[in-house]
């Protein structure tokens, strides 16, 4: 029987509900890990952005999203040289410090900080640490039969973890449970867009990046109690900007950060968390699992800086995402040190200049504490679409 | 005198410091053979250290373009600064890689560099070696809206967990390289117009297995004392004749002649510096703002640089010294990549166990560690790479920081005194030991 981690919500009104999940989201703690330890599961912590969580949760592991924490890097900064961004050394603070145990840790090759995660993790603690090397030639024909073989390698590497096999059955239902998980979060940026009165761009953060640390089945609980009352909220459509926020893909701002942007702007579509919603599509439940998978992952997916696809091009995707959501302008943030949202920073603002599409540039670090200078800026901004 | 004369001139002397003479004549007359295609309007296919796929690019005759060695130039050259000005008045930030946006200076030039005019791309290969070459690629996709071919080659998954041949995860990773080879020598003939001939191929393999053979006998020479080549200043050198001239008669040659010369050193106890007192690996990418300034602060105090986690990654994995079977010249062609570009990977990310296991051999007195702010690849686990080091062995280490490219942060005279306090470390402990002994 596994355990429920995160009942705090259950028989609340909506906005006991969302201070709810952003007090769990806040906790550098991990209570909710700490629950599942507690009833003996064990834990797959995997760093940003996409991972394939169907396969731990089908060997009934607990998957945690491994995003860093505002928490002081004191152990961990002593494992890094100076130029690198804060996540990196905090999502290993997290560990050194106790605050997060895992039976095994996976990275990706997402950057060329996150790659070497891999080997420092792995010189630092005895459970396995390796590396996921998710497919960056997304446009060969060799790629989902790669993907499938190192989705099969993981899923080795788990049940070796678990000590038990993991079915094609049992990843058949993961999936099905992760598919609803997609359409309710999917559900939720309907809102979003349609209605972004109704819920704010840190309410709905929070209510979906608490999904990245409790078992997917209780997101989808949680999700479904939420959305009906998200709906039902009298709430009334304000003199505000519709804007998309992107840089969110690895580092994560602080909810004060976006809760600041909040105040001025209806953040209709973002790509905060994309790992979470990288596949936009259901995954075919039939047939072989793990090339389903791999088959989402390449051709049902969204877009980040940190993957190349010919089919994708980053600025091309913004201009659709910016379209799609009736956007009128953009937020292009990247984390301070981030060297993929740095470089794509210039592609995004040549194409929105190209499309006189106003943007605001910022930088923000997970650990920043003031935002009073660039909520002055960015309610200058506003006010100069809303009054032009 | 000319060209031709001087280099059998060279030949028939036979001297000393013939493979750093030689691989400056190569490195000129390959610019000149650039800045000549880029005059006659030609295109070349930009590729990069890790993983150039040169053997392939030389069947369909494309010159190679390195932008890494490109961009490191104009620091050499000290220019790098007015490179760097252009990238970021054009929007690229402080933050990322200099190569980058020395390149972007380059290309929004029109070519322009202090070695000549760079040829535009007419298509470019890169590898995920490291991250930035893809994101590097996307710019040359925007500006110029040519072919960008990302050649994916998986690497290690964790420490000591390599594959090899037989086994069905390397087998499921060289058929995911075979197939991108497959691909790329699709695109090669539609961008150039050739048909792809498996015999030139085997010629471009058979001379880089010369190449690959010479880099590895070069490296192990280096175990001799005194030592025979700095590594990273002669290092650099010949690894600019091994990317430059990958799979070509010339540069077989070279190493072939390389092979001779350290021999003839190592025969007759002739080092790289007439006094060596400490003997050092190098663990980064070079000081290339201050380059002969930086050694000369280590070879005042009698220190040279043996070896270098540079020779390896930057070399594409070639001190492996794989070499293809000619006869299955594709099947092999991509075994040897995963194994040599998953080695550079291993250069950058596990190099712990390697720089371990080479201290003995190579006598280390001890190891410096030069993470940049350039490069997150090659500098983000530096730190705890020295930490589980030191935990490992008891050999003294220096760790500083600087950039290949930038010399705002590149502090000469903190380098310096971290430099000293180093090495009088390296002579108490040497003290002592002579003491206890």
């Amino acid at each position: 029987m596994k355990p429920v981690v995160f009942d705090e919500w259950r028989n609340k009104t909506i906005e006991e509900v969302l201070y709810e999940c952003r007090e769990m989201l806040e906790d550098a703690s991990f209570p909710t890990v700490r629950r599942w330890r507690e009833g003996g599961g064990l834990v797959v912590g995997h760093f940003q952005v996409a991972f394939p969580e169907e396969i731990v949760h089908a060997a009934g592991l607990l998957p945690v999203k491994v995003r860093g924490a505002q928490v002081e890097a004191v152990q961990a900064d002593s494992r890094f040289g100076s130029y690198l961004c804060s996540i990196i050394k905090t999502s290993l603070e997290l560990a050194l410090s106790g605050r997060l145990e895992l039976e095994m840790f996976v990275t990706h090759p997402i950057c060329d900080a996150a790659r070497n995660l891999a080997a420092v993790w792995g010189r630092n603690f005895d459970y396995p640490c390796q590396i996921l090397y998710l497919p960056q030639n997304a446009n060969s024909g060799y790629a989902a039969a790669y993907l499938r073989g190192e989705y099969d390698r993981l899923k080795r590497s788990v049940e070796a973890i678990a000590d038990a096999e993991i079915t094609d059955e049992a990843l058949r239902r993961s999936i099905a449970v992760y598919n609803e998980n997609r359409r309710l979060i999917r559900d939720l940026y309907a809102i979003k867009r349609e209605l972004p009165w109704l819920v704010s761009a840190d309410e709905a953060y929070a209510l979906v990046a608490v999904g990245g640390l409790i078992p997917r089945e209780e997101h989808n609980e949680l999700l479904k109690a939420a959305l009906p009352m998200i709906s039902n909220r009298d709430a009334r459509p304000q003199d505000r900007v519709r804007v998309v926020f992107e840089g969110g893909f690895c580092e994560q701002p602080p909810l004060d950060f976006i809760r600041a942007i909040s105040r001025s702007c209806y953040v209709v579509d973002d790509d905060l968390l994309i790992g979470l919603r990288w596949i936009i599509e259901d995954v075919t439940e039939e047939g072989d699992p793990l090339m389903n998978l791999a088959r989402a992952y390449l051709e049902k997916s969204s877009y980040s800086p940190v993957q190349h696809d010919l089919r994708k091009p980053k600025e091309k995707m913004l201009l659709f995402r910016l379209r799609a959501s009736k956007a009128e302008a953009a937020i292009i943030t990247a984390a301070k040190m981030c060297e993929p949202g740095l470089e794509e920073q210039v592609a995004y603002t040549r194409a929105l200049d190209a499309e006189g599409i106003p943007y605001f540039v910022g930088e923000f670090e997970e650990n920043m504490t003031s935002f009073d200078h660039m909520e002055i800026q960015l309610e200058t901004f506003v006010e100069n679409i809303l009054f032009s | 005198m000319t060209d031709q004369t001087t280099k059998e001139s060279i030949k028939n002397t036979f001297s000393v410091g013939r493979g750093n003479e030689e691989g400056a004549r190569m490195f000129r007359d390959w610019f000149k053979l650039l800045d000549e295609t880029a005059e006659e309007g030609r295109g070349a296919a930009y590729v990069f250290v890790m993983g150039s796929m040169a053997e392939v690019l030389r069947v369909f005759d494309l010159p190679v373009v390195f932008p890494e060695i490109n961009s490191l130039q104009t620091a050499v050259r000290r220019v790098a600064h007015e490179y760097l000005n252009e990238a970021e008045d054009y929007g690229y930030s402080p933050d990322i890689c200099g190569y980058v946006k020395a390149d972007v200076a380059v290309q929004l030039g029109g070519g322009h560099h202090p070695m000549g005019r760079i040829p535009r791309p007419a298509l470019a290969v890169l590898t995920n070696a490291c991250n930035t070459y893809i994101k590097w690629g996307e710019i040359w996709e925007r500006m110029y809206r040519i072919p960008v071919f990302t050649l994916d080659v998986p690497g290690t998954r964790a420490a000591g967990a390599q594959t090899w041949p037989g086994d069905p995860d390397f087998e499921s990773d060289r058929a995911y390289v075979a197939g991108q080879i497959k691909e790329l020598i699709a695109l090669c003939e539609e961008v150039t117009g050739k048909r792809f001939d498996i015999d030139r191929l085997r010629e471009a393999l058979s001379h880089a297995n010369t190449m690959s053979r010479g880099w590895k006998q070069v490296i192990e020479l280096n175990r001799s004392r005194p030592s025979l080549f700095n590594a990273l200043t002669d290092g650099t050198i010949y690894l600019g004749v091994s990317n430059g001239f990958r799979g070509t008669a010339e540069g077989a040659g070279y190493f072939e002649e390389l092979v001779e010369e350290m021999s003839y050193k190592a025969a007759r106890g002739i080092g790289t510096l007439t006094d060596e007192k400490y003997r050092l690996v190098f663990v980064g990418v070079p000081c290339y703002p201050i380059f002969r300034r930086f050694n000369e602060m280590f070879a005042e105090w009698g220190g040279t640089f043996v070896n270098s986690t540079y020779l390896w990654f930057a070399a594409g994995g070639a001190n492996l010294g794989f070499e293809y079977d000619l006869s299955e010249p594709l099947e092999s062609l991509a075994e040897g990549t995963l194994i040599s570009v998953r080695d550079a990977m291993d250069s950058m990310f596990y190099q712990d166990r390697a720089l371990i296991e080479m201290i003995d051999p190579f006598h280390i007195d001890g190891i410096v560690y030069h993470p940049i702010k350039s490069c997150r690849t090659v500098s983000t686990g530096l730190a705890d790479n020295r930490r589980a080091l030191r935990q490992s062995r008891d050999i003294p280490s220096l760790f500083i920081e600087s950039d290949m490219m930038d010399r705002r942060v590149v502090s000469e005279a903190q380098l310096k005194n971290r430099v000293d306090a180093f090495f009088e470390g390296l002579a108490s402990r040497r003290v002592m030991a002579e003491r206890r002994e």
